[in-house]
């Protein structure tokens, strides 16, 4: 437990991504199982052990010091975990130095927590740790670990541990249970990489890198709409199916409906949209879709007016075989074959764009006015499906270029009617040494539905408070779009956007994957 | 509530003799203050900081220490006299002596004796060890005028030796980083480096130029601060695998950019809350105080056992509250300008 507090602790003040990763890596190598397992499952949110009550935490507390004082620490600290840390009275007689229980048996404790036995289990693990460890303990035990570190930045940590790569932790990811066991014995090199055929695991999705200048040859590339929906993934093995969004999490249970209807064995990759009645029977814009995203449970009401589809342009699993190695030409034959056995009403496919030339494609790209487009993908022909951005395989070419995606840092109250809310928020993009830079403020562009969606992502990811301002973990992607972007000596980052709003939520995004200080500075037009 | 006082109804009020001013205690019958934020005509210091001892008085008494800081901060005073530890003198009508408070170098409580009845003016203490200054000495009185800068029971400084470990660990895990220590640059930083020393760190350690000459004069008081040399333009970008030291408010400031990637480090008693740490954007906090925690606080009280508490700065809510649930009177006396952010 001493060496997780002081890893939990140490990532509290640590900044830059890069110093996070090797903070983690280091203590991967370092310590043994199960505990590094326990530790890596509480790092990437896997380990939700919601044991005990606040409640529980704070009569505990104030059975040992007067109720009057304690309310006056925890206003003056702000979170009650580390509050109690501080507060909790050393037990007398206790050895010094003191031995602290590994992680491992604290979560073995904590998971077999016996109904009423919260108070007596709690009370003899307190006195067992010092302020760190308790801190730790109650932030477990409560299921209220956050630490603004994404499950990717985790598995980085990990490949970087073990000297793999990260794609292939993400291959198998979704096969392991904490503490992942196979996982280490593999990045040790004692067994083979597991393998998880029988059931529906994710596999890390081919991405595209922006088109920033020139053409590319339509000879060597196809050309398709870029979807304004969420990239997905449909795998199906055993007969059990599972969606994956792009951060690699599951969200079957928030489209049980397409879900349901995947008929065959496949590992399938589009991008989700909604398509209903009140949409017209046509494939509607991000905002449609807004309203299925991050639901736990889906209503019948939401099934019958957004009703959902994929809208499918990859293949990746042809029952049990693998279809990666292969040409893009190739599975996109596969994938056109395969549309037969999916029923239409819940998977169609994305259709190719005929185009003369380049510039005939720019003009059908300037043209296109559906909602439900974003702008353009072009693929490599020969491409085969490789995980990550490889250079010069797909491009994305969006339509409006001035739209940079930050992730949301602070909030702060808004004021009038919005006086409730925490309406203002101020974003950043990475920096080259991993480190992320606030580059605008916005408070617009957003939904009263979004609105409510963010505050409360706010609320629930406030890792500190200044006054009327809250720091949030860096983890929610903000689509921002502005009229222009300029150089400015005041700002930290160096730039200033003109007009910021917010233009999209992106709940389906990976912070790290976030726009860079570079790319916002590409788009400045000032003369230097 | 129960005061303790409350044994002696025929006497006059407790301590009617000092005035507690905003602006600092006016001790009436030596028609002198202590630590007055604006300039008087005769003024006793207890300590060097500059939230207690001020410039522009026409006479002061401090010990030589405090004295000799003055001199360093603001050039000549007015009328000096030194008050030597433990000596009793006369001021108009009052017997003072000053006594150590452990806080730095020169720190004093101040002993108030008129027509039998005893007043200790503690101005800002600690109890655990401090290589570069007197241990307080605890005077049981009938009045304690104590501070609390950390009067919250969430205030449990750890030991020094743990925290000076943490700095010495964080260097010798970042040979290509240098380790930036923002100090208080009276106290705190000679303290900081004596403990380095002791823990056989023998290295060169680089200072701020802001802190050169008061470590100059912890030197001449018997400090062996060992080998510290100044940060310049030269050898900024040269300092790998060193230990940094400069004020706090330099650790963020274009001075430290410059430095090789600094490992941003800060002693102070805040450093005990995660987010004051973040304010400061610090990545290595070391929990360091000259001031008294809570233990050290109530423990004090207890010991000097008053009849009557005063309370001059700091979270005074939650000590005022602890008297109560100990049954021993207490007041506030809502001095101004006393907040210690740094240390
Ligand atoms: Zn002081
Ligand atoms: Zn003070």
């Amino acid at each position: 437990m001493r060496r997780f507090s002081d890893l939990i602790d140490r990532l509290v003040y640590t900044r830059s991504r890069n110093a996070k990763v090797k903070l983690i890596a280091d203590y991967l190598r370092a310590t043994p199982d199960p505990d590094r397992g326990w530790a890596l499952a509480s790092l990437t949110g896997q380990l939700d052990l919601a044991a005990v009550k606040p409640a529980l935490v704070k009569a505990l507390i104030e059975e040992r010091v007067d109720p009057e004082l304690f309310r006056m620490s925890r206003n003056y600290v702000g979170d009650l975990a580390e509050t109690c840390s501080l507060l909790w009275p050393e037990p007398p007689g206790r050895p010094t130095p003191v031995v602290v229980p590994p992680l491992g048996e604290v979560v073995e404790t904590l998971k077999a927590l016996p109904r009423g036995q919260g108070a007596a289990t709690m009370t003899t693990l307190m006195d067992r740790l010092d302020v760190p460890g308790r801190y730790a303990l109650i932030k477990l035990a409560t299921g209220a670990l956050r630490i603004g570190i994404s499950a990717r930045l985790a598995k980085t940590a990990f490949a970087q541990a073990f000297d793999v790569d990260v794609e292939e932790v993400e291959e198998i990811w979704h096969g392991l249970v904490p503490p992942y066991l196979p996982l280490f014995q593999w990045g040790e090199g004692h067994i083979e990489r597991p393998r998880y055929d029988d059931i529906p695991v994710f596999r890390p999705f081919m991405l595209a890198h922006p088109l920033e200048d020139g053409a590319v040859d339509l000879t060597d590339y196809a050309a398709e709409w870029k979807w304004d929906g969420i990239r997905v993934q449909i795998a199906r093995a055993g007969g059990e199916t599972r969606l994956f969004s792009r951060t690699g999490d599951d969200i079957t249970n928030s489209f049980p409906e397409v879900a349901e209807a995947m008929p065959i064995d496949a590992v399938l990759d589009g991008e989700l949209l909604v398509r209903g009645t009140a949409q017209g029977n046509s494939a509607a814009s991000f905002n449609a879709l807004q309203q299925r995203l991050g639901r736990k449970a889906v209503s019948g009401a939401m099934l019958r007016d957004f009703p959902a589809f994929v809208r499918l342009y990859d293949v990746l699993y042809d029952g049990a075989q693998d279809l990666r190695g292969q040409p893009w030409t190739e599975r996109r034959e596969r994938l056109e074959a395969m549309m037969a056995r999916l029923p239409g009403e819940r998977f169609d496919l994305s259709g190719l764009i005929v185009a003369g030339d380049f510039a005939q494609l720019a003009a059908l790209r300037e043209g296109a006015r559906d909602a439900s487009i974003e702008g353009l993908m072009l693929k490599r022909r020969d491409s085969l499906y490789s995980a990550g951005r490889k250079v010069g395989l797909w491009y994305k070419w969006k339509r409006d270029p001035l739209v940079v995606d930050c992730v949301m840092m602070y909030a702060q109250r808004g004021s009038g009617k919005r006086s409730s809310f925490y309406s203002d928020y101020t974003f950043g993009c990475w920096s080259e040494d991993g480190t992320l830079l606030p580059v605008g403020k916005a408070y617009s562009g957003f939904t009263d539905a979004e609105l409510k969606m963010l505050d409360g992502f706010v609320r629930n990811n406030t890792v500190a408070k200044f006054g009327p301002v809250r720091e949030v973990t860096k983890s929610l992607v903000l689509e921002v779009a502005f009229d222009s972007v300029h150089r400015s000596k005041r700002h930290k980052s160096g730039v200033a956007m003109r007009f910021p709003r917010i233009s999209r939520i992106r709940t389906d995004k990976p912070a790290e994957e976030a726009d860079t200080l570079e790319t916002l500075a590409k788009l400045i037009t000032d003369p230097v | 509530m129960i005061g303790r006082g409350s044994h002696m109804p025929n006497m006059v009020t407790p301590g009617s003799w000092i005035k507690p001013f905003p602006q600092g205690i006016y001790v009436e019958p030596g028609d002198f203050w202590i630590d007055p934020s604006a300039p008087v005509d005769r003024a006793l210091v207890t300590h060097g900081h500059a939230d207690h001892a001020r410039s522009g008085h026409k006479a002061v008494m401090a010990t030589s220490g405090t004295l000799a800081i003055m001199a360093v901060r603001y050039g000549e005073a007015g009328v000096t006299q030194v008050a030597d530890y433990g000596t009793q003198q006369r001021v108009g009508d009052v017997d003072v002596r000053f006594v150590p408070a452990g806080h730095v170098l020169g720190s004093a409580q101040i002993v108030l004796e008129h027509q039998g009845e005893r007043v200790v003016v503690s101005g800002d203490y600690k109890r655990r060890p401090d290589p570069t200054c007197a241990p307080f000495e605890p005077v049981p009185c009938d009045i304690f005028v104590t501070e609390a800068t950390f009067g919250l029971p969430v205030f449990r400084h750890p030991d020094t030796v743990d925290e000076i470990a943490k700095a010495l660990a964080t260097l010798a895990d970042n040979p290509d980083r240098c380790v930036l220590i923002g100090a208080y640059a009276l106290g705190k930083a000679q303290r900081v480096i004596m403990e380095l020393r002791a823990a056989g760190h023998d290295a060169p350690i680089y200072l701020h130029g802001a802190m050169q000459k008061l470590c100059d004069l912890y030197r001449e008081f018997g400090c062996d601060l060992g080998d510290l040399r100044p940060v310049t333009a030269q050898n900024k970008a040269d300092l790998r695998g060193a230990i940094i030291l400069c004020p706090p408010s330099a650790l963020n400031d274009r001075w430290a950019r410059a430095l090789p990637d600094p490992v941003t480090a800060m002693a102070s008693g805040w450093m005990r809350i995660r987010q004051r740490a973040r304010q400061r954007n610090v990545e290595l906090p070391l929990i360091l105080s000259d001031h008294a925690d809570w233990d050290e606080l109530t423990q004090t009280i207890r010991q000097v056992d008053p009849g009557e508490v005063w309370i001059t700065h700091g979270r005074e809510d939650a000590l005022l509250r602890w008297c109560a649930l100990h049954q021993r009177r207490a007041r506030a006396l809502d001095l101004v300008g006393r907040e210690d952010e740094d240390d």
